[in-house]
C-alpha cells in the first residue's frame, strides 16, 4: 500500500458509499413512483413507456458519462450549474442509471398486488396516488429489491463516473475509480484488495437492506 | 413520511453538494488542471501540489488524461490550465487561440521496453526508428497506445518516419492498437510479452513489469517535454486566470523546479526541470 494511506481509504470508502447512497434514494424517488403509476394508472402511450423503461435497463453507463459530460460542460447547455468533476455530478450520473432499474423492477412488483387488491382498494375510495403508496407498502420485499438492485448498480459502476468526476484525487476519487487507477499503475495486488473491500461494503450494505426489509415484514 | 424525510436529510446532509457550489467560479481559490497521466499517475503532482496549495491556499484538482484529451477539456472550458507533452498537439491549441501562454518546466525522455528474451534482438539500440522497424521486419508484438495521447503522437511520428504503417504491415497480428493509458499499454505488454513506447516517469513507478526491460533509450528524438499551458481569457472567460497563472508561476520558479527535480524513486530522477532552459 505505498500509493496511499488508511486515511485516504477512508475518505475513498466514505464518498463511494455517500454518491451511491444518494443517487440511489434519489432514483428511487423517480423511480419507485413511476413504477406506481405505469402500475396503476391507465393512459394512452404507458405500454410505450414500459417498454422504453424495460429497455433503458441496460442503459451503458459509459454512454450515460457521456451524455452527461457533455451537458454538465461548461460549454454545454448546464455548463453553469458547474457540475462537471464534482461528486454532485456523479451523484446524477449514477441516478440516471439506476432509475430506469428500480422503476421496471417496482413496476413489476406493483402489478400483481394491484390485479388482486387493486378493486378493492378503489371500492375503499382511496386515490391512486394513495394506492400507488398502499402498493409500495403491499409489496415491500420485491420493492426493496428493486432498490437494492439499483444500488448494486450505482456502487459498482466506473464507466459514468470516471468521465463526469475525472477521478480527483481527495474529491471525486471512489472506489471504483481508485480499482481503475491502480490497475494503470501495474499494482495489482492494491487493486484486487480494493476491489474485495468493495464488494465486501456492496454485500454489507444490501444485507442490511435486505433484513430491514425482512423486519419491517413481521 | 417524516422518516423518509430525516433519511433525505442523513443522506444530503453530509455530500458534498455545498463543496459543488464552492466549485463555483466566484471561488477564486480552487483550480482544475487537465493534466496527462504520465505526471499524475507517477506521483509527482501529489508530491509537489501540497508545497504550492501550503504556500497560496489554492486548491488543485487534478484531472489525469492523454495529452489530446486534456486539451479538449480545456477547450472546452472544463479546466483552468493545462499540463501536456504533446508540442505538436500544443501548436494546434494555441493557433486555435485557447492558449495566453506555454511554458515549459520539465523533460524526461520515452523509451522503448520489451520482454528481456528480445526476439528482435533491438536491446541496447539508441535509434528508436530503427528499432521500429526491426520490429516490424521481425512482426514482433507491440502494443499501441491508440488514444491520441502525447505518447501515442509520438509513436505515430516515429513510424512515419521509419516509412512503415503497421497497420498496413499485418495491424492487429503483431500491432495492437488498445485504445488506452500508458498503464493499460504497460499492463498489456507485461501480460503478452510485447514491446511499447513508455515515458520514463509511467515506467519508473509502474510496478506491473513482469518481463519487461528498457531496451532502447538515449535517442534525441525520444525527448519528452512537459509545457503547462495558460488558457486565453478571451476565449475562455470562466477559467480562474490569477490562480492558474499562480499555479504556472509556481511551477517554473526556483521553488516549484526544486520540487520537481528532487522527486525521485528508486534514487531516479523522473523529471529534469527545464524552466530556465527550455530544451
Amino acid at each position: 500500500m505505498d500509493t496511499f494511506h488508511k486515511d485516504d481509504l477512508l475518505d475513498i470508502i466514505g464518498l463511494s458509499l455517500g454518491v451511491s447512497l444518494s443517487a440511489t434514494f434519489l432514483a428511487a424517488l423517480i423511480g419507485l413512483p413511476l413504477g406506481g403509476v405505469l402500475a396503476v394508472y391507465d393512459f394512452r402511450g404507458r405500454r410505450a413507456v414500459t417498454i422504453l423503461l424495460n429497455g433503458l435497463l441496460g442503459l451503458p453507463p459509459v454512454v450515460v458519462g457521456l451524455a452527461l459530460y457533455l451537458l454538465l460542460s461548461r460549454s454545454g447547455p448546464l455548463g453553469w450549474l458547474g457540475l462537471l468533476f464534482t461528486p454532485g455530478g456523479m451523484i446524477l450520473a449514477q441516478a440516471t442509471l439506476a432509475t430506469p432499474i428500480i422503476g421496471a423492477l417496482a413496476h413489476r412488483a406493483m402489478q400483481g398486488p394491484w390485479r388482486e387488491y387493486g378493486d378493492a382498494l378503489r371500492v375503499d375510495g382511496a386515490s391512486r396516488p394513495r394506492v400507488i403508496r398502499m402498493l409500495l407498502v403491499i409489496a415491500r420485499p420485491p420493492v426493496l429489491t428493486a432498490v437494492l438492485a439499483g444500488f448494486g448498480r450505482t456502487i459498482s459502476e466506473v464507466g459514468a463516473i470516471l468521465i463526469v468526476g475525472g477521478n480527483i484525487a481527495g474529491y471525486t476519487r471512489t472506489m471504483t475509480t481508485t480499482i481503475v487507477l491502480e490497475t494503470s499503475k501495474g499494482n495489482l495486488p492494491v487493486a484486487i484488495g480494493l476491489g474485495l473491500v468493495l464488494i465486501g461494503l456492496s454485500i454489507a450494505v444490501s444485507a442490511t437492506g435486505f433484513l430491514i426489509g425482512e423486519r419491517g415484514e413481521e | 413520511m417524516r422518516g423518509v424525510t430525516l433519511a433525505v436529510l442523513l443522506l444530503l446532509g453530509p455530500m458534498p453538494w455545498r463543496d459543488a457550489a464552492a466549485a463555483e467560479p466566484a471561488s477564486p481559490q480552487v483550480i482544475v488542471l487537465a493534466s496527462t497521466t504520465s505526471v499524475e499517475n507517477s506521483g509527482l503532482l501529489a508530491k509537489i501540489l501540497p508545497l504550492f496549495i501550503q504556500k497560496t491556499g489554492i486548491e488543485v484538482r487534478v484531472i489525469a488524461q492523454g495529452t489530446g484529451q486534456a486539451l479538449a477539456t480545456a477547450a472546452r472550458g472544463d479546466a483552468d490550465l493545462v499540463l501536456v507533452h504533446d508540442p505538436e498537439a500544443e501548436d494546434q491549441f494555441i493557433a486555435e487561440g485557447h492558449a495566453s501562454q506555454r511554458r515549459q518546466i520539465a523533460w524526461n525522455d520515452f523509451i522503448i521496453v520489451g520482454p528481456k528474451t528480445d526476439p528482435a534482438h533491438v536491446a541496447g539500440g539508441r535509434d528508436a526508428v530503427a528499432a521500429l522497424t526491426a520490429l516490424a521486419a521481425a512482426r514482433a508484438s507491440f502494443i499501441s497506445r491508440g488514444d491520441k495521447s502525447g505518447t501515442d503522437a509520438l509513436e505515430k511520428r516515429l513510424w512515419r518516419k521509419a516509412g512503415i504503417d503497421p497497420v498496413a504491415r499485418g495491424g492487429g497480428a503483431w500491432y495492437r492498437d488498445i485504445g488506452g493509458g500508458m498503464g493499460a499499454a504497460l499492463n498489456a505488454a507485461s501480460g503478452m510479452a510485447a514491446y511499447t513506447l513508455s515515458d520514463r516517469g509511467t515506467w519508473l513507478s509502474f510496478n506491473n513489469k513482469g518481463p519487461l526491460v528498457v531496451v532502447v533509450e538515449g535517442d534525441p528524438a525520444l525527448l519528452n517535454r512537459y509545457d503547462v499551458i495558460l488558457l486565453n481569457p478571451a476565449k475562455h472567460p470562466y477559467a480562474k486566470h490569477a490562480a492558474a497563472r499562480e499555479l504556472a508561476d509556481w511551477l517554473t520558479s526556483p521553488e516549484g523546479q526544486a520540487a520537481i527535480g528532487t522527486y525521485m524513486i528508486a534514487g531516479e530522477p523522473l523529471f529534469h526541470p527545464s524552466a530556465a532552459s527550455p530544451k
